[in-house]
């Protein structure tokens, strides 16, 4: 960036993006640290409908085992539930009724080309960075990525939670069924909290490939600074 | 409109639209509306009011899943003198209060609540620290023992007491439903001294720490302000929240 050029700076993420990113971010880290406290009461996981200290498990984490947490761990748990769930359905409404899901989200047409895939892979191999106007949009594996967990975990995750309720699945018995039981739903949210922890440790480290500064600002504020179109690096021509 | 609500669940109708809501309002879970959990407590509380609106039963499951290891925590044999005089009897002279906001205040011999209307049901509990296992419990609906004393119409909450110094409350709405109910037996056979004998309630629509073991007595109360810090249960203090639907 030390050019003669002007720095186009764009509004990369509307306010209402950035707002419901922020509160999801939150509510995620709060969820994953009192889900930790509450699962340490019982690191064993169960398929069906039991399961208790005593009897086999699927799969027994090495973790220790501490039952003195549950009190502030549910507490914070289910707190940030609702955070999680409110945010989450203001998001989609909104993303629905503006298109964004469909504009921002949903991979375009060229970029699922074969060819284009294949190199996208091989960018991200090699962690190479997007340039020029197309920062502007996010590249495939991303959409798919984004859209995996905004359709799929995310909502595994809250289902899968609610299983566990003996209040809500008195109204609602059909999530045993779905899930195979209140242990079976009990081990599949962890899986997808996991799945999501891995996600959030390739889209950290993302932004540090693509610019953190200029990632975070555009987050934050909205303002991103769109990186000259130029090879910039002449080491690794363009392919 | 409150007495309306109450009067339906007596009777058993399943049109309680809004019951729950409505009887709600002085419930623990909304009434000390202090911390940022208490509001989310709250919420979840009030959502699950409206969604068993119309009191649905909890799954019952056949004998054959009942499970093998049904783990016992906190209290497994209180440390009481009345009480290990009772068990030493076979809990021949025990006997339960019910006390409180009723027409006809009584004591209850152990064979006089087995002599009363049974229930039997194979449900699933499962416990805040994240275990479940399925049993057999069978005793006497808290509602047949409540219509026996008959409840005066001021009365909104029952105050359970256990030996050992647990108490709870519920309202209306859970006391009432027909698989709540006071449990002498489980799995075929006499209440295990480990699972509360001679008495214990089960919630089923809640946490298992909601089914108070040991059951010392039972008073109908028409608020809870004046029981313990007035937050509905003793695990509340505890930050256990009084509604355990989750």
């Amino acid at each position: 960036m030390t050019g003669g050029a002007p720095r186009e700076t764009v509004i990369r993420h509307r306010v209402w993006v950035r707002l419901t990113h922020w509160l999801n971010a939150a509510a995620f880290l709060a969820l994953l640290v009192s889900g930790t406290a509450i699962l340490l009461a019982l690191p064993r996981l169960f398929w069906g409908e039991t399961g208790t200290l005593g009897a086999p498990a699927a799969f027994e984490l090495p973790l220790p085992v501490n039952l003195e947490q549950t009190g502030w761990g549910r507490n914070l748990h289910f707190l940030a539930a609702w955070v999680l769930v409110l945010n989450g359905l203001a998001y989609l409404v909104l993303s629905l009724r503006s298109g964004h899901i469909v504009r921002a989200l949903v991979p375009d047409r060229d970029q699922l080309a074969p060819a284009h895939l294949g190199r996208e892979i091989a960018d991200h191999a090699r962690l190479r960075r997007p340039r020029g106007r197309e920062t502007l949009r996010y590249n495939a594996l991303q959409k798919i990525a984004y859209l995996a967990v905004i359709l799929l975990l995310f909502p595994l995750m809250v289902l899968t939670g609610l299983t566990m309720s003996p209040g809500f699945t008195t109204a609602f018995p059909e999530l045993f069924t779905l899930f195979g039981g209140r242990q079976s739903a009990r081990t599949l949210h962890f899986i997808a909290a996991s799945l999501l922890v891995l996600f959030l440790l390739v889209h950290v480290a993302q932004v540090f490939v693509g610019g953190a500064a200029n990632l975070m600002r555009s987050m934050i504020t909205g303002r991103f600074v769109v990186p000259p179109a130029g090879p910039e690096h002449p080491e690794t021509p363009d392919a | 409109m409150r007495d309306l609500s109450r009067r339906r669940l007596l009777t058993g109708s399943v049109t309680l639209a809004g019951a729950g809501l409505v009887g709600g309002c002085d419930a623990p879970a909304l009434s000390h509306l202090a911390t940022p959990y208490d509001w989310s407590n709250g919420l979840t509380f009030a959502v699950q009011r409206w969604l068993l609106r119309r009191q649905p039963l909890v799954r019952e499951f056949d004998r054959s899943a009942i499970s093998a290891v049904f783990p016992t925590i906190n209290t497994t044999d209180p440390d009481d003198a009345g009480y290990r005089r009772s068990k030493a009897l076979g809990f021949a002279d025990w006997h339960l209060p019910v006390t409180g906001l009723v027409e006809r205040p009584g004591l209850f011999s152990l064979a006089a609540l087995k002599a009363m209307p049974t229930r039997t049901q194979v449900t699933l509990h499962s416990c805040e620290q994240g275990w479940s296992a399925i049993a057999e419990w069978t005793g006497v609906p808290l509602a047949h023992l409540l219509a026996t004393v008959g409840l005066k119409p001021q009365a909104r909450f029952i105050v359970i007491r256990s030996v050992d110094g647990w108490w709870d409350s519920y309202d209306l709405f859970d006391a009432l439903h027909p698989q709540t109910i006071l449990a002498y037996g489980m799995n075929g056979a006499d209440l295990p001294i480990s699972h509360g004998a001679p008495l214990r309630l089960r919630v089923e629509r809640q946490l298992g720490y909601k089914s108070l073991k040991y059951i010392a007595s039972i008073e109908a109360v028409e608020g809870v302000d004046g029981y313990g810090k007035g937050r509905g249960s003793m695990v509340a203090e505890l930050g256990f929240p009084w509604y355990a639907g989750i």
